[in-house]
């Protein structure tokens, strides 16, 4: 069984598997595919139109399946590997385990951003950013450089703290909890994250840093967390709403999947600290 | 550096001779000050840390006409230093970038500063849905 695992328990060992997996999906091209998925959706995505990755319901179970398809393709190279969380409210400074040499590299230089350690480096010849929106094949970062301070366990319990999953109008000027978590409204906590890192992780092609993938399944948890303290709350909105996924409507590029499918994540995996749910407490 | 400082003529130049092209589309705007013309809705031609920022507004206008800043025209083409810089407006009415999409700003011409910050002189790439330079 799958267990993901807070990135700063990670033992030299596990942190190495992760990172060869990484650069060997890399080497074979398979990593760059799921980085141009995410910018064709994260580009497609409108406020007034089709919107499915992002701005709308299914950024939640969107983010669940494109991750679980990015974790099998892990698997594939190293059956051991699943991909760790990254608590921003907990370990959130450059000087966190997180951004050492010997996991995930840190900040990018002064003069171009350009990250100079660890194993995605572009000087190690094994990390090139082939996806791109500019001219600029290397890694780049600049961490509490665009905004100074990652969201807190306060503003992040507020979020969770919000009863209904979304709202009309479904999309970044929603009120309710996926927007909130998303981050065009209120507190910001998601979107603020990708501007925090800075480099192309603010950008569309994000998915070329490898927090991306640790920086969502921090925001899957939260959903989790989310669903446990609100048992009584369901996705939303349930049918035919246009432009926007419903509960079981399927969803693109997959077009076998729905949000349905993806309400529960112990299907798939568990966390090392599983939610506790509210019911129980009642 | 010696590209930025090459970029910064080029740029110089290319806006000059756009004041003139655009005089008798914009008259007033182009006459006046360059950085005069940078409201939301309107024709923008400036020079921002070297770079050549334009903004065309989109045909028809209708910028503050509602929630719809997706594919109905209704959005303006943005380019640095000629390469078009894609933008998406928000249902709020501020604004997004492909290089700055976690963050809004009030309006495309702040949007197209940031743009050139964070390129810090590097080149955009034609976008294309299927991934850049794959």
């Amino acid at each position: 069984m799958t267990v993901r695992k807070n990135q700063a328990t990670l033992t030299a060992a596990e942190k190495r598997a992760f990172t060869n997996a990484l650069l060997e999906l890399k080497r074979t091209g398979r990593y760059d595919r799921f980085v141009t998925t995410h910018n064709g959706f994260i580009m497609s995505d409108t406020d007034g139109g089709d919107r499915v990755g992002h701005r709308s319901p299914s950024f939640l179970p969107w983010h669940r399946r494109f991750l679980l398809e990015f974790e099998a393709a892990l698997q594939a190279v190293d059956a051991s590997v699943t991909i760790p969380y990254w608590d921003w409210t907990a370990d959130r400074t450059s000087r966190s385990s997180l951004w050492a040499a010997d996991f995930v590299g840190g900040t990018g230089r002064a003069r171009d951003g350009q990250v100079m350690d660890g194993p995605f480096a572009y000087a190690t010849g094994k990390w090139d950013i082939n996806v791109r929106v500019d001219g600029r094949a290397y890694l780049r970062r600049a961490l509490g450089e665009g905004v100074a301070q990652l969201p807190t366990r306060a503003e992040v319990d507020a979020v969770l703290a919000m009863p209904v999953y979304d709202m009309a109008p479904w999309n970044s000027s929603s009120n309710g909890f996926r927007n909130h978590l998303e981050g065009w409204r209120g507190a910001n906590l998601h979107n603020r994250v990708h501007v925090w890192v800075g480099g192309q992780m603010g950008t569309g092609v994000s998915p070329n840093d490898p927090v991306f993938w640790m920086h969502h399944a921090f925001v899957d948890k939260l959903w989790a967390d989310w669903q446990a303290k609100n048992p009584q709350s369901t996705y939303l909105p349930a049918a035919g709403t246009p432009n926007v996924v419903d509960l079981r409507d399927t969803m693109r590029p997959w077009n076998d999947v729905t949000p349905a499918d993806m309400l529960d994540h112990r299907k798939f995996y568990t966390f090392d600290t599983e939610p506790v749910a509210a019911a129980r407490q009642r | 550096m010696n590209k930025i400082t090459r970029r910064q003529a080029l740029g110089t130049t290319a806006g000059a001779l756009t004041v003139l092209g655009l005089a008798g589309a914009t008259a007033h705007a182009a006459a006046t000050d360059s950085r005069a013309a940078a409201t939301p809705a309107g024709t923008v031609d400036e020079v921002y840390q070297g770079r050549r920022i334009r903004i065309s507004p989109a045909a028809g206008g209708g910028h503050h006409g509602g929630h719809h800043g997706s594919h109905g025209g209704a959005l303006p083409t943005v380019t640095i230093d000629g390469r078009e810089l894609h933008v998406m407006r928000n249902a709020d009415g501020t604004w997004i970038s492909v290089v700055n999409h976690y963050e809004t700003f009030a309006d495309p011409v702040s949007l197209a500063r940031a743009a050139v910050r964070e390129l810090r002189g590097a080149t955009l790439l034609p976008f294309d849905p299927m991934g850049g330079a794959a």
